[in-house]
């Protein structure tokens, strides 16, 4: 892999290890992540990709420091520049070291408030400028992200802009400070796809320029191919798959990555064609199965998935927890034993090579 | 696009189950101000066919989908179902043909009655209409519900927040079929949905197409959606269509500069299309006062004078079952067919 990143001597800027949150219920704890370990080096992107419930917007949420502290378990280690986050109070990292986007710009931006002066803060707050220095300030970083009259959007409301627009007002926010770290959370998921493409291309250009980190969360594995460095894969909490973005789609070890690309459409197929869904329903987080999250799901699974937890596998920089990865002799063998005998260890019926 | 014209109506054709002429949808706003959201627009479905409309917000898709069921009544043209022009009908007549055209929603939590059992909420339908006895409407409510894959004794007692996002889409799925239509709109019907059920939806709508002989207009901002899903695909832009035609043949060769520039811009990995460099530059006009000739050329990299001047009428494309309204479609891969010369930006 490129080594012209980092050198040896540069701490990565996000290092997480076995970090874990939970959520206290009347059921019990919910593990919505349940032991995750990264590091996220300078300048670079890492796409974090994942279902509804898989932890990916928690995950980030947690390193935060959002959650409301009366119910939420957080525990393992969090590093930021080296410095330990986890209990910590976290908010003089706010809009100064880490800031985020957010997926829904209707709703994250204030409604009574000018979005002029709602860039202006965070530059007043933590910068010390003065009102028109601020002003001013704001009217470059409009022109910067490509929202046209900025004087004049300047003292419009958040209503008054469309979808597009308060999502770049919500990236000036973010922006206004050059973060070291910028956490996405969907940002273009309630876009259209001309807009979506726009928001990608400017996100990409100002990290280039500004060089900080990124950390994209989302469902889209073909919005995470074009933007991100690296790709982690979560599901029930855990990672289930973690490699270089071309890595993982030229070799997609972990059944659930390769169930998670199949079930989507692609645009090259022909009309009609068949689409392998993802059978069953995501793990309980409260009482999680003994073994692997994904097991009563999983083509491949074996009776020792549903009582044990895969270890995580190092390739490089490739990892993967699975025992019987995709395309290798050992996942070849597990999936051509299901196959024989109609049913995966956890009873998932199995059709023609297919899972029913 | 912005095209007008009927050219690509297959008239005459028997097997037509819907059509859609000169489709007019105007919102009063103000004095003698109106949202132009949908400007003839004309389309339509043969018989066991999928239609899909695809296009961005605010170009009309949904007011399409709606007018066609008259929640509202269009503001002018014809909706012909099996000959019939419902648009004429009022009242007790159009409440009849109702059965025949149902419709799914974006949202399956909002669009189920959270207050009844969802073999109530099933059974409702069949309920009014049925002239059978209660055993045999009760098999039907039966068979509907296994077709969908939910199990019938939990929906007996069980309410809609008790299921996911997807079983609640099945039993919406559930409900239209009920009546036993002809013809199914389907606005949006798996957008709020995760990628691996979104799946299982659409596989689970061609199971129901074939297996109970029905017509799709088929609605979605999704491309790659859209397209797994429809024999023919329409794409609109601001109120009025751009390019219609076979799914397959439209996506491999768009003609529509908008369609160019949408298929480009889906970030799909294997996308032949995302080395077009084209983008859409400025804001979607506004649909009160939209722009004169084509409505796309306030945004097209190929428009000319003659765009703003004259409106371009559907033509087709190569004797194949693709139009396109546009004076400089892109005829060829290469794309080269505008002569005029480019002016950008336009006027």
């Amino acid at each position: 892999m490129l080594m012209t990143y980092t050198t040896e001597t540069e701490e990565p800027l996000l290092t997480l290890d076995d970090y874990r949150i939970g959520f206290k219920t009347e059921r019990g704890l919910a593990k919505a992540v349940d032991g995750v370990s990264l590091t996220l080096k300078r300048g670079q992107t890492l796409g974090i990709v994942g279902e509804s419930g898989s932890g990916k917007t928690v995950l980030n949420r947690g390193v935060m420091g959002l959650l409301a502290a009366r119910n939420t378990i957080e525990s393992g280690s969090a590093k930021f520049n080296g410095q330990e986050l986890v209990g910590e109070n976290r908010q003089s990292f706010w809009g100064t070291k880490i800031a985020m986007i957010f997926q829904d710009p209707m709703t994250s931006l204030n409604p009574v408030m000018k979005v002029g002066n709602q860039v202006m803060e965070p530059l007043r707050q933590h910068k010390g400028l003065s009102k028109s220095e601020a002003k001013q300030r704001v009217a470059e970083i409009f022109t910067l992200v490509g929202i046209p009259e900025p004087t004049k959007r300047l003292d419009q409301y958040p209503h008054e802009l469309s979808g597009g627009m308060r999502q770049r007002v919500m990236i000036s926010i973010a922006l206004a400070i050059e973060p070291d770290l910028l956490i996405a959370d969907e940002p273009t998921t309630s876009l259209d796809v001309t807009v979506q493409k726009y928001i990608l291309d400017l996100l990409t250009r100002i990290q280039k320029e500004q060089g900080m980190s990124m950390v994209l969360i989302t469902h889209d594995l073909g919005v995470a191919r074009g933007r991100a460095d690296e790709i982690l894969v979560m599901y029930g909490g855990h990672v289930m798959e973690h490699a270089p973005t071309e890595e993982l789609f030229e070799n997609m070890m972990h059944p659930y990555t390769a169930a998670l690309f199949s079930s989507i459409p692609h645009l090259h197929h022909k009309k009609h064609t068949r689409l392998s869904p993802i059978p069953g329903t995501p793990p309980d987080i409260v009482d999680p199965p003994i073994g692997c999250r994904f097991a009563s799901r999983c083509a491949y699974a074996q009776e020792r998935c549903l009582t044990e937890t895969p270890p995580m596998t190092y390739d490089g920089d490739h990892r993967f927890a699975c025992y019987f990865p995709v395309k290798t002799p050992q996942g070849q063998e597990a999936l051509e034993k299901n196959q024989k005998r109609g049913h995966t260890a956890s009873g998932l019926q199995i059709r023609k090579g297919k899972v029913a | 696009m912005a095209g007008s014209g009927t050219a690509h109506l297959r008239t005459g054709d028997p097997n037509i189950l819907l059509s859609v002429q000169n489709l007019v949808v105007e919102f009063p706003v103000a004095r003698r101000t109106k949202v132009h959201a949908v400007t003839d627009l004309s389309f339509d479905i043969a018989e066991g066919e999928t239609l899909g409309i695809v296009g961005e917000s605010g170009c009309g898709k949904s007011t399409t989908a709606r007018a066609v069921i008259q929640i509202p009544k269009p503001s002018s043209g014809s909706v012909e179902f099996n000959g019939v022009d419902i648009t004429e009908l009022s009242g007790e007549e159009l409440r009849n043909i109702r059965p025949d055209i149902q419709m799914i929603f974006q949202d399956p939590i909002s669009s189920l009655n959270p207050r009844r059992t969802v073999f109530d909420i099933v059974s409702e339908g069949i309920n009014i209409w049925s002239k059978s006895n209660e055993d045999l409407t009760e098999d039907r409510v039966v068979e509907i519900i296994q077709a969908v894959g939910l199990d019938v004794e939990e929906t007996l007692t069980k309410r809609p927040h008790e299921y996911s996002g997807g079983q609640c889409q099945r039993i919406s799925i559930a409900r239209a079929l009920i009546l036993d239509p002809k013809i199914i709109i389907c606005d949006e019907p798996v957008s709020a949905l995760d990628v691996s059920v979104q799946a299982r939806i659409l596989n689970m709508l061609e199971d129901m197409k074939s297996r109970y002989g029905l017509t799709l207009l088929f609605i979605s901002h999704d491309l790659s959606v859209v397209k797994n899903v429809s024999d023919r695909v329409a794409v609109m832009y601001l109120g009025k269509l751009c390019e219609i035609g076979d799914g397959d043949l439209l996506y491999e060769e768009p003609a529509h500069p908008y369609t160019r520039i949408l298929l480009a811009a889906i970030p799909d990995p294997n996308n032949k299309h995302s080395g077009n460099q084209d983008i859409l530059e400025g804001e979607l006009p506004s649909p009160i006062n939209p722009p004169s000739g084509c409505r796309f050329r306030t945004r097209c990299p190929r428009a000319t004078e003659k765009c703003a001047a004259e409106e371009p009428q559907i033509s087709q494309i190569n004797d194949r079952d693709h139009w396109v309204a546009c004076h400089f479609p892109h005829l060829d891969a290469k794309g080269a067919n505008s002569s005029d010369e480019i002016l950008w930006p336009p006027e």
